[in-house]
């Protein structure tokens, strides 16, 4: 059964500051974080055909995702406002230590 | 082994300097273990069991290891984590194939994937995910689960060794790592190095025999069943290696270096952004040259400006407010680049090549200055220009590169012409200093010595002519050091002779200082400046 806030998709779109794009520690830190919510969570690069699963750490890697690109984000599911918040947030950041 | 006989030597290169005498252990991959293969169920269950595994040795060497080292098995980890990753692995063990096919043609498709990435940090990668494929298959095969034996202190010797590996061996009692391949920029050297274990590469073949082992990082080699007087040899180096490393360590960390009470600006040459993971890096004064060629050489054609952009803003960052100066593309000469380099020079080295090509090719060119524009904005940006023989040449880099500052800034993008200088190689431009309106020159010392002495410095039946410190070249780097001096612009060397600590006498009385070295020099090289200063001789 699907309740209101399940059916309903929140999205986000932050831009990726990371020096060298999304590489390996900041999409261990990426998938970290997206699994830690019950929320669907996918992204893309604005724009992109193919909206990729962010638990995902060897899709993540393979989105190639450069420096300053935009990543979107969507998610749906009991806790997705908060996940769509917390990946803006840690991507916004720049990926600080201990994300 | 009889005391006084000679044992076998094998030379290699350098990964991490340092002494090791010990027990001579080869490691070689044991290929032992066609498996057999189970019904699919079993098949499946097999795969689980040796990922668990795999995951646990991993966290527990990372828990070891810590630092740096962690953040690389962390990937790992985070891939046997990956149920999408992992479900297709799966499939197709439920599809018939056997558990350790399945998983080696995923992760060789994964390690394929990252190869062919224009981009040098994916591709460092890609020896990560082939030391998961290996541990997780060696797993499967029934040979895993138990860390390698390896007495303590020995000389471990390996085809190549990675990472993990290199992590499950107790180092605590010292020890080295003598590889047959391998490379000097790899993981397990960066490991090697923030380790302090000494690590020889590419020794070529080494019979299968030997007990002990001495192993110089420093002169790169490795001696087997060294004889009595080997051995006193060996200990001599070692105890003369640590005495000078000691003082030289105290003398890095001092703020400045100072010869007869000058200032001596000492700055590091970088290859690629890895470079500065040196841990030396950190006391230079800023980057004299940060060569550009490694985005050529990326498979996937030409690097895009994001790739450059992100690669020279790394750089900016890491310097802060140091200085940092950028060399435009240096293609040509014995630097080929497919798409972009001409073929079929009767002479390259006297042919179009750096900036000359760069300047025949601006369509290449500009995306390099947009991507320098951009990163001008960010820190304490210098950029020069390679083989350069009239002022003409730097006033027709300048217009192309003010043009694209105009175009960007009327775009609305962040954008500026930084200071612009050249590099000192070619003998006229040394000859006809005075001509360039130049920031800074910065002195190629290996061109400069090949062109003035006419000799290929790759033909090695010229080497005993291909002296930097003939009066010739001195000449002319001390004309430069001086137009630098009354006009009041910054003049560097960058070349092999700033990093020989035999030219240093040299150079400085030429009236050079500023000098660029390799982050590896660094230590000697401001040891030296400091013994000179003192009246002692270039140790």
């Amino acid at each position: 059964m699907l309740d209101k806030a399940d059916g309903q998709i929140f999205t986000g779109n932050v831009r990726l500051v990371h020096a060298v794009g999304m590489h390996a520690r900041p999409a261990v830190k990426l998938t970290k974080l997206a699994k830690k919510f019950q929320a669907q969570v996918s992204v893309r690069v604005a724009g992109a055909a193919e909206w990729i699963n962010a638990k995902s750490v060897a899709k993540i890697m393979a989105m190639r995702a450069a420096h300053g690109s935009t990543i979107e984000i969507k998610a749906s599911g009991t806790d997705a406002e908060a996940a769509v918040a917390a990946l803006v947030d840690l991507i916004a950041t720049d990926f600080p230590d201990g994300a | 082994m009889q005391g006084g006989a000679t044992g076998l030597a094998y030379r290699g290169r350098t990964a991490s300097i340092g002494f090791a005498h010990g027990p001579f252990v080869r490691v070689d991959a044991d290929t032992n273990g066609e498996r057999v293969a189970g019904n699919l169920a079993e098949e499946a269950l097999a795969l689980r069991a040796a990922i668990d595994t795999a995951s646990g040795q991993i966290a527990d060497l990372a828990g070891i290891a810590g630092g740096e080292a962690a953040q690389i098995l962390e990937f790992q980890v985070a891939l046997l984590e990956d149920e999408d990753f992992i479900e297709d692995i799966f499939a197709s063990i439920g599809e018939g194939d056997a558990a350790d096919v399945a998983w080696r043609s995923a992760l060789d498709a994964q390690i394929a994937d990252y190869n062919s990435a224009a981009d040098e940090y994916l591709k460092a990668r890609s020896s990560d995910l082939a030391d998961l494929r290996d541990r997780v298959i060696n797993i499967l095969r029934g040979g895993g689960g138990q860390a390698l034996e390896i007495p303590s202190g020995a000389v471990v010797c390996a085809d190549d060794l990675p990472p993990s590996r290199f992590l499950e061996i107790d180092w605590s009692g010292g020890g080295g790592l003598a590889l047959l391949r391998g490379s000097p920029t790899s993981h397990v050297a960066m490991l090697a190095r923030a380790r302090g274990i000494p690590m020889v590469v590419q020794l070529g073949a080494i019979p299968d025999i030997g007990a002990t082992a001495l192993l110089d990082g420093e002169g790169a080699t490795l001696e087997l069943d060294p004889g009595a007087e080997q051995v006193r040899l060996f200990e001599k180096r070692r105890e003369s290696h640590r005495k000078s490393r000691a003082s030289a360590r105290a003398i890095l960390r001092r703020p400045t270096a100072s010869w007869r009470g000058e200032r001596i600006k000492l700055f590091i040459n970088i290859q690629r952004v890895d470079d500065l993971e040196h841990a030396d890096a950190q006391y230079a004064d800023g980057i004299g040259l940060m060569r550009t060629e490694f985005l050529l050489t990326e498979r996937g054609g030409l690097p895009d400006e994001e790739t450059q952009f992100g690669a020279y803003d790394a750089v900016l960052r890491w310097a802060d407010r140091r200085p940092v100066t950028i060399r435009t593309f240096d293609a040509g000469g014995d630097k080929p680049v497919a798409g972009f380099t001409l073929d079929g020079e009767a002479n390259p080295f006297l042919g179009v090549r750096g900036l000359r090509l760069c300047l025949a090719r601006p369509e290449i060119f500009a995306i390099q200055l947009r991507a320098l524009a951009r990163a001008a904005v960010r820190g304490n940006l210098k950029v020069m220009f390679p083989m350069v023989t009239s002022a003409d040449e730097l006033e027709a880099g300048r217009r192309l590169f003010a043009e694209i500052v105009q175009r960007l800034q009327a775009d609305g993008i962040a954008a500026m012409l930084p200071e612009l200088g050249i590099m000192v190689e070619v003998p006229a431009a040394a000859l006809a200093i005075a001509s360039f309106k130049a920031s800074f020159f910065s002195i190629g010392s290996n061109d400069l010595a090949q062109y003035v002495l006419a000799c290929d410095r790759s033909n090695g039946a010229l080497a005993p002519l291909m002296d930097p410190l003939h009066p010739a070249v001195l000449e002319l780097i001390a004309r430069t050091a001086e137009h630098g001096r009354r006009a009041g612009i910054s003049v560097s060397l960058c070349g092999d002779m700033a990093g020989d600590p035999r030219c240093l006498p040299a150079l400085l009385n030429c009236g050079l200082r500023e000098l660029s070295v390799n982050a590896s020099a660094l230590a000697q090289i401001k040891q030296t400046i400091d013994r000179l200063s003192s009246g002692g001789g270039v140790g």
